[in-house]
């Protein structure tokens, strides 16, 4: 059998069961909708506006930055699969990709894209 | 029967095994958290519903099946409904590649209880706790309410931040089981307790530990729910089954990273006292040690809840970046070079 069939298989209940979940709640639960209750909660008071606004661009840099040090994150992952039959050279060359990784670190953290 | 039709039933009995423990485990989980916080703080908790007011979870499911569904006018309806299955599903597939305690002979055949022992294990890991994101994103988004878009979005930064640190510390643990799958790992600290990886690996262990704590968002890391801000965050505007969708979802996320802890770090189902006799009685007794462990850590987190403050964002934000990805870097590299001037460890 493929080994990811079960996971596939998983993956199909998985989803299935939380629609069951939603559709059964749905079919039981006795809805008494009025206005007030459909409006957006604002803690009690009258909603002001959509939540359609602009938002801090910090969220945008983090993800930014969350991309680029992800996929450096999967580069060491082969190599320390195969970090033993590599041995000094794996070493050598890691160190390479450490060093060039750690100044783009710094020059971040000193420009203050990790200050909040 | 057929092999492949042999191989497909005993998949689906794991899968009804598995999503039934994890399910359970939910159930039994918030019974339990409420119980011990509220005796951590001097109340007694849920206590009337069954003895110890074990049967609450029940209870619960049932109020929350037949409540009221409300959705605002002003969310954006498809995406809204998506969001729980979106987080649930995701929840439940990253435990496919998970063992729950030691192989075992039953039936004439070794079975183990694991969907799917595939080679990449823990990258599968990484790849499908990164689409948990999505669940709350879209239910921060969809909501159109600006305290489930300002949770959503903290949320969302804050997975991403600490999933590099988590990400970084199971670096060391491939190099030193050569192998991405977690029975591998497991098998690597055979013996006793000094083999652990909690030892061997310890600044790993601790990185994994904060950077799990805050990938589930339990206290002291639960910003996203930061009720004195944010009301409740991202699932502000859910109910009725919808909103347990969401609060399953976080517990088998829980639930996940206590078995990786235990597996990874702990031994899994490895006892630590050299000696001591594989099973008794047919019973394999790694069931009982790998059960403890979890079941210890799955309390820690409640304890820590009951312990600890909530830190600020920023405070958060600047400790995942300045910090632990540092830390778990640094000590990536000093392995690996640990690992060339003694020759590599034990084969």
């Amino acid at each position: 059998m493929p080994s990811y069939l079960p996971i596939v298989i998983l993956g199909a209940i998985a989803l299935g069961f939380g629609v069951f979940v939603l559709a059964a709640s749905h079919i039981i639960g006795r809805p008494r909708p009025d206005a007030r209750k459909l409006s957006t909660y604002e803690c009690g008071m009258p909603p002001v506006g959509t939540a359609r606004e602009r938002f801090p661009i910090k969220f945008y840099l983090v993800c930014m930055l969350f991309i680029l040090f992800d996929v450096e994150t999967a580069f060491f992952y082969p190599w320390a699969l195969v970090m033993d039959t590599l041995g000094i050279y794996g070493l050598m060359a890691m160190g390479t990709f450490f060093l060039v990784l750690a100044v783009g670190f710094v020059y971040e953290w000193k420009v203050g894209a990790m200050d909040w | 029967m057929t092999p492949l039709a042999e191989e497909l039933l005993v998949t689906f009995v794991k899968i009804v095994i598995v999503v039934g423990a994890l399910l359970g485990g939910f159930s039994v989980m918030t019974w339990v958290e409420r119980r011990s916080l509220a005796f951590m703080q001097y109340r007694l908790g849920p206590n009337r519903t069954g003895p110890f007011g074990i049967l609450q979870p029940i209870a619960d499911g049932i109020k929350l099946f037949f409540k009221e569904e409300v959705m605002p006018v002003a969310a954006n309806k498809w995406t809204f409904l998506a969001a729980p299955v979106v987080a649930v599903a995701t929840a439940l597939l990253a435990t496919a590649v998970i063992p729950y305690g030691p192989p075992f002979e039953a039936f004439g055949r070794t079975l183990q209880i694991q969907i799917a022992d595939i080679e990449v294990g823990l990258l599968f890991i990484f790849a499908v706790t990164a689409l948990g994101v999505y669940g709350v994103v879209l239910a921060g988004w969809a909501a159109n309410n600006k305290y489930s878009l300002l949770g959503g979005l903290r949320s969302s930064a804050q997975m991403f931040s600490y999933e590099l640190a988590l990400g970084f510390s199971w670096v060391t643990l491939i190099l030193a089981a050569r192998s991405f799958r977690i029975n591998d790992i497991v098998d690597t600290q055979a013996g006793g307790f000094w083999h652990w990886n909690v030892v061997v690996h310890f600044p790993a262990f601790i990185v994994y530990f904060l950077a799990a704590t805050a990938e589930v968002a339990r206290i002291p890391f639960d910003l996203p729910e930061g009720e004195s801000e944010i009301v409740a965050g991202f699932h502000t505007e859910y109910a009725s089954m919808r909103f347990a969708l969401i609060q399953m979802a976080e517990y088998i996320n829980m639930i996940t990273v206590t078995v990786l802890l235990a597996n990874l770090f702990f031994g899994g189902w490895h006892s630590g006292v050299p000696g001591m006799p594989e099973s008794l009685g047919g019973f394999p007794l790694g069931f009982v040690w790998w059960g403890l462990k979890v079941a210890f850590f799955l309390f820690v987190f409640i304890w820590l809840r009951g312990t600890l403050p909530r830190f600020r964002y920023d405070q958060l934000m600047q400790f995942g970046w300045k910090v632990l990805i540092p830390v778990a870097a640094v000590w990536v590299m000093t392995f690996a070079v640990l690992w060339v001037v003694v020759g590599g460890g034990p084969r």
